[in-house]
């Protein structure tokens, strides 16, 4: 059997390696990393009939234009995604996300790009042939580990795939659902802002800003007003934490967050919601609400059961 | 030991070992981070000291935080020697094409580069916690004599190497990174090492010692790299 690749014609805005997340690692300075959306990263996965936890490409706003070399492979992409597929002959097929689809020798798979969110993922049957670092096929770009020497995905690089026979076809019926509120718990630091700048941060609107990334998410809308002080001692952090600095504007942390910081942390988004926040392209509006941590706990229970009964509907 | 526990969120918490910041108290978290990586608890996923707080990162999905706040409250910690910490040189170079922030140190410290160089390298620090960025030392405590507050307005990049200070702490950014400590010097030494059996250079309870090395030896160091 000849070998499986991909030829990159175009990498992306930001295409790296992701699986789920590296654990044990946060007392050097390394965060969990991993695919942001956890769900759609699963869901791909299954899809694709692959491991739960093998790695995927994930990308951010314009994905890769890939050129298949080899027998024929199978693929999936999942998330709110415009993609096409152009054949060897040059006809252009138009790509539906949550359904599998076969690539022979030549065919070009275009990402263009996601629609009305941030992320999107490319499984492949079989996977890809990179190396794990410490126990994890998730690229931590800003210290430069994970596969690909830690980088994101260049233009004219080879990827490799690992060979396999069986094409896959599987598809799945499903619609990423917006919700009304980012609910989230009160933060450590909760009592160092003013009535009105609570009042505002569980009312009133904020604007994803351009400053997102990996790492983090700037929003901007009322200013936070801290009464006691701006700066804390440097202490560890967490995905979804949301600190204040001295400007007044939020900052959300998201999986390539610095593992120590010293901002006062408002609130944290409960694990069930990150996803959806995560997915919020920079200009969308968001409104947070309160919930305790029992609430936050039962709500992360009905998120993975909804997860499986997803994955459970894949024909 | 530990005063307090409480939530981050509904997957993380800190144990708080009260508000002082000093050797003693983070002897004390080091201690604890130790013990507990060694007992793998179910469900624990990330555990990382700082100055005065352990955060403990768990899996929602085979735990939660009550489950974990009774187990570490009834952990019995029987050691309170810090057994293997080490002394770790680290070269630096003071030269102006690195020290970006020494003027405006000069100005607030009112002491001469000679003598704020000097105050750096004559004593040896102990490492708080690594973090923030992979392998970034948090060292302390620095001669008082060369205090002061971080930047007002951060810089959007720091180079790699760069050694910088801020209140009673100094540190070295392993990555070009957001920061704001004022720079007083660069140094050539791969503190992040990428080697999964050691991957940082300096550990939480190690001591470093910085020694003053010319440009022409920053330049040497690099190529031997």
């Amino acid at each position: 059997m000849s070998k499986n690749s991909f030829k990159v014609l175009r990498p992306g805005i930001s295409t790296t390696f992701q699986d789920l997340g590296r654990d044990n690692l946060y007392h050097v300075g390394l965060p969990f990393s991993g695919a942001i959306d956890k769900r759609n990263f699963l869901i791909a996965n299954s899809l694709i009939t692959n491991k739960e936890d093998d790695a995927v490409l994930e990308f951010a706003y314009q994905g890769p234009l890939l050129e298949f070399s080899g027998s024929q492979t199978s693929i999936v992409i999942t998330g709110n995604v415009n993609f096409k597929i152009i054949k060897k002959d040059a006809t252009e097929i138009k790509g539906e996300c949550y359904r599998t689809y076969n690539l022979n020798n030549k065919d070009c798979l275009d990402i263009i790009s996601t629609e009305k969110s941030v992320y999107g993922y490319l499984s492949v049957k079989g996977g890809f042939k990179i190396n794990k670092f410490c126990n994890s096929y998730s690229t931590t770009v800003r210290a430069e580990v994970g596969p690909n020497d830690g980088k994101k995905i260049e233009n004219g690089q080879t990827i490799i795939l690992n060979a396999v026979d069986s094409a896959i076809e599987k598809s799945l019926e499903y619609l990423n659902s917006k919700i009304e509120f980012i609910r989230v718990i009160k933060g450590t630091n909760f009592d160092y802002f003013s009535e009105d700048s609570i009042k505002d941060f569980t009312s009133k609107d904020f604007i994803v800003s351009k400053l997102t990334d990996r790492m983090g998410m700037r929003l901007s809308g009322p200013k936070i007003k801290n009464l006691k002080k701006t700066n804390i001692k440097s202490e560890g952090l967490g995905k979804g934490v949301i600190q204040v600095p001295a400007d007044g504007d939020p900052i959300v942390m998201l999986s390539d967050h610095g593992t120590i910081g010293g901002y006062p942390k408002i609130a944290v988004v409960i694990s069930a919601d990150y996803d959806k926040l995560a997915q919020c392209p920079p200009g969308e509006k968001i409104k947070f609400k309160i919930v305790n941590l029992t609430e936050a706990e039962n709500l992360y229970k009905i998120y993975t059961m909804e997860t499986k009964n997803i994955i459970n509907k894949i024909r | 030991m530990i005063k307090n526990i409480y939530n981050l969120g509904d997957a993380a918490l800190y144990c708080d070992f009260g508000d002082t910041v000093n050797k003693e108290t983070n002897l004390k978290v080091i201690n604890y981070f130790n013990d507990i990586r060694e007992k793998n608890i179910t469900g624990i996923k990330n555990i990382a000291p700082s100055y005065n707080k352990l955060i403990i990162y768990f899996d929602l999905e085979l735990t939660n935080y009550k489950k974990i706040k009774d187990t570490v409250e009834n952990l019995d910690i029987s050691t309170f020697e810090s057994a293997k910490t080490k002394i770790v040189k680290i070269p630096v170079c003071f030269d102006d094409e690195f020290a970006f922030d020494l003027e405006r140190v000069e100005k607030k410290v009112g002491l001469g580069k000679k003598e704020i160089v000097n105050q750096l390298i004559s004593q040896k620090y102990f490492c708080y916690m690594t973090g923030f960025i992979a392998g970034m030392p948090f060292l302390g405590d620095i001669k008082e004599k060369i205090r002061l507050d971080r930047l007002e307005t951060p810089r959007v990049k720091v180079p790699k190497g760069s050694v910088g200070i801020t209140e009673q702490f100094c540190n070295i950014y392993t990555f070009e990174s957001p920061g704001g400590w004022n720079i007083i010097g660069n140094s050539p030494k791969k503190i992040f090492t990428k080697d999964p059996t050691k991957l940082t250079l300096i550990d939480p309870g190690d001591e470093v010692e910085f020694f003053e090395i010319s440009k022409k030896e920053y330049s040497k160091f690099n190529e031997q790299k």
